[in-house]
């Protein structure tokens, strides 16, 4: 069995190699040097799991931009044991790092599976973990090692078990889908044949706030991801919408235009308390809480065209942020707060920028034309969007500096508003 | 590398996808435009009013062409059944050529007190979705204040926004982009 899988793997490295090695060079531009080579092996008796773990675990590494993988195919038997490599051999293969591992079916049906990773120059166990899970945790489990030996290898934390939300347009009906951050696993949260937007999760990662056109106008809704039940959070006459919460989870922003004019309230996150932040002569919209919770960062036209502003959460005079160009709009604060990503329009394009908070110097991060959406990765490192490929819409990854790309593989018609969940649990 | 496969058979898959849904985006912005039929100023009289007369129901026949007149809102040769504004590209000013339209609803309006209207405002698709639900907003909001300032109660009219998200035509050119910045009219019972 584990042989004839080996060589299916050998056959199926062959067949790809040449289109894997083409997709490579547009994935990982100009990140090579920093790259730790790593070699995955696959885990020994893991053909008793419904799906290779080793497997997830490598794409998982591979799709962060932070790994090189080396070819690990036909080690066999596969080792379990720091005894059973030969690190000398891993060594002159360059390999910096080696992730062995062991599946066993126990008796009441469930697996155990447990991992190794190695300095392989060392020869040294870095660490190693055994979980008890049944065969619908597979996957989770799989990117929990990730965020394992991500952590170990990187120095901050992973972020392969987390979760992102989208819209996707499919025959005229909208669909909001939680997926896991590798795209598998995606389940529908709502479905309706009227738009959905704005998806926000909860710091807790347990609710979405969204909004919805169902009542032929925007609302805000908040919807439990366990109980499903929807609640509309601001349902007042007009326009209800782009909902961002607080880092503390117990408050929402949003922009109504109850008043006239679109304008930043707060209110709890059950839709009680609303009060209005500021008072503004024009349009602002897309409040985003920083990581501090002190402040908020909006989109604004007061000036005449449209700017990212900053004002304390506690109201008060706004400070403009952005200054170069005449359309600047979505700002999201990174969560270690030292990162603004906002869209710029450069010449026509619409363009995912990131601004260093310190430094005031700004940076475009793509080279697409109708970049939307930003929103970043817990772990700050990454900033999933949504852009446009042959008239599609498509959910894309960059690096916050902008050297690392990627293509999100969520098979769908039109795939947009992305939003990437928090860390879950410990 | 098998990571690298998985992603290889993805790409395949996305384009397979894009192959097989352009036709669909063409009948959703079909779809999109009769779920508005009450909106859009060239919509005739429903078809249940032709169908009626060959259900045999020899008494009921003179009674559909009476209701169609009986409506202005639906009357396709009264101005009250056009209801949409255009707007030039971000902007909200209410154009000439919209007044004498707007003034005849102002009218209705005025002379129907218990009627409501919400107006949807719409944006292009281009920039923010956010941004372009508050430029929908704004343009909603200055065709309630045309409204008002022509005679109907401010209670009457609520103005929302649609943003980009309800387009009437769905291609990337300037002549769609001037169709979809738009301001549309319902009274209640149309949505």
């Amino acid at each position: 069995m584990n042989r004839a899988i080996a060589i299916l793997t050998i056959l199926a490295f062959a067949l790809f190699a040449r289109a894997a090695n083409a997709q490579l060079s547009i994935e990982i531009t100009g990140s090579g040097a920093n790259q730790i080579p790593i070699a995955v092996l696959q885990f020994a008796g893991e053909s008793a799991l419904p799906a290779s773990i080793s497997d997830i675990v490598e794409a998982d590494l591979q799709r962060s931009g932070r790994f090189r993988m080396l070819y690990a195919g036909g080690v066999n038997p596969a080792p379990t044991d720091a005894s059973q490599v030969n690190f000398a051999d891993w060594r002159s293969r360059l390999a910096d790092a080696m992730l062995i591992g062991g599946v066993r079916r126990l008796a009441d049906g469930r697996f155990e599976v447990q991992f190794r990773l190695f300095d392989v120059p060392k020869q040294a166990q870095l660490g190693g973990v055994a979980y008890t899970l049944n065969a619908a945790q597979l996957r989770l489990t799989g990117h929990k090692i990730a965020d394992y030996v991500y952590e170990k290898l990187i120095g901050e934390r992973g972020v392969f078990s987390t979760r992102i939300a989208y819209i996707v347009k499919q025959q005229g009906r909208f669909e909001l889908k939680v997926a896991d951050a590798d795209g598998q696993n995606a389940q529908t949260v709502l479905a309706s044949p009227e738009p959905i937007l704005s998806p926000s999760w909860s710091p807790d990662g347990t609710r979405l706030a969204y909004v919805s056109f169902q009542a032929k106008r925007p609302v805000v809704y908040v919807q439990d991801l366990v109980g499903g039940r929807q609640i509309p959070v601001a349902n007042f006459r007009g326009s209800n919408s782009a909902p961002s919460w607080s880092p503390d989870g117990r408050q929402l922003a949003v922009v109504l235009s109850r008043e006239g004019g679109s304008q930043i309230f707060l209110m709890n996150a059950d839709g009680s308390n609303v009060r209005r932040l500021m008072q503004s002569p024009g349009i602002d919209t897309e409040p985003n809480f920083a990581p501090d919770g002190q402040s908020i960062y909006f989109t604004s036209d007061r000036g005449g065209s449209p700017q990212i502003y900053r004002v304390a959460t506690s109201g008060g005079e706004a400070t403009r942020v952005t200054f170069q160009g005449d359309y600047n709009v979505t700002p999201r604060i990174s969560p270690d707060g030292k990162t603004l990503t906002y869209v710029a329009r450069n010449s026509g394009r619409f363009q995912l920028t990131a601004m260093d908070l310190e430094s005031k110097q700004v940076q475009t991060l793509t080279d697409t034309q109708r970049d939307e959406s930003p929103s970043f990765a817990p772990n700050s490192r990454m900033v999933l969007y949504a852009t446009e490929v042959g008239g599609r819409g498509v959910l894309a990854a960059v690096s916050s500096d902008g050297r690392y790309r990627q293509r999100l593989s969520v098979q769908a018609a039109d795939v947009r508003e992305p939003a990437w969940g928090p860390f879950m649990g410990n | 590398m098998k990571a690298l496969h998985g992603i290889a058979l993805a790409g395949l898959c996305a384009a397979l996808v894009y192959g097989c849904g352009s036709k669909p985006t063409l009948e959703d912005g079909k779809a999109g435009v009769e779920e508005r039929t009450p909106t859009a100023a060239s919509r005739p009289t429903p078809p249940v009013t032709t169908t009626q007369p060959d259900a045999g129901d020899v008494s009921s026949r003179p009674v559909p062409p009476a209701t169609a007149g009986a409506n202005p809102l639906k009357d396709p040769n009264n101005i009250l059944s056009k209801r949409s504004v255009f707007f030039e590209y971000d902007s909200d000013a209410i154009k000439e050529e919209f007044r004498p339209l707007l003034q005849a609803h102002a009218k209705y309006l005025s002379d129907n007190r218990g009627a409501k209207m919400l107006i949807q405002g719409n944006a292009d698709e281009r920039g923010s979705r956010e941004y372009n639900i508050a430029l929908g907003q704004r343009r909603a909001d200055a065709t309630k204040r045309m409204l008002v300032l022509l005679g109907a109660q401010e209670s009457q009219i609520e103005s929302a926004s649609l943003g980009e998200e309800k387009p009437r035509c769905e291609e990337k050119t300037d002549a769609c982009y001037a169709q979809n910045r738009r301001g549309d009219l319902l009274y209640g019972g149309e949505y």
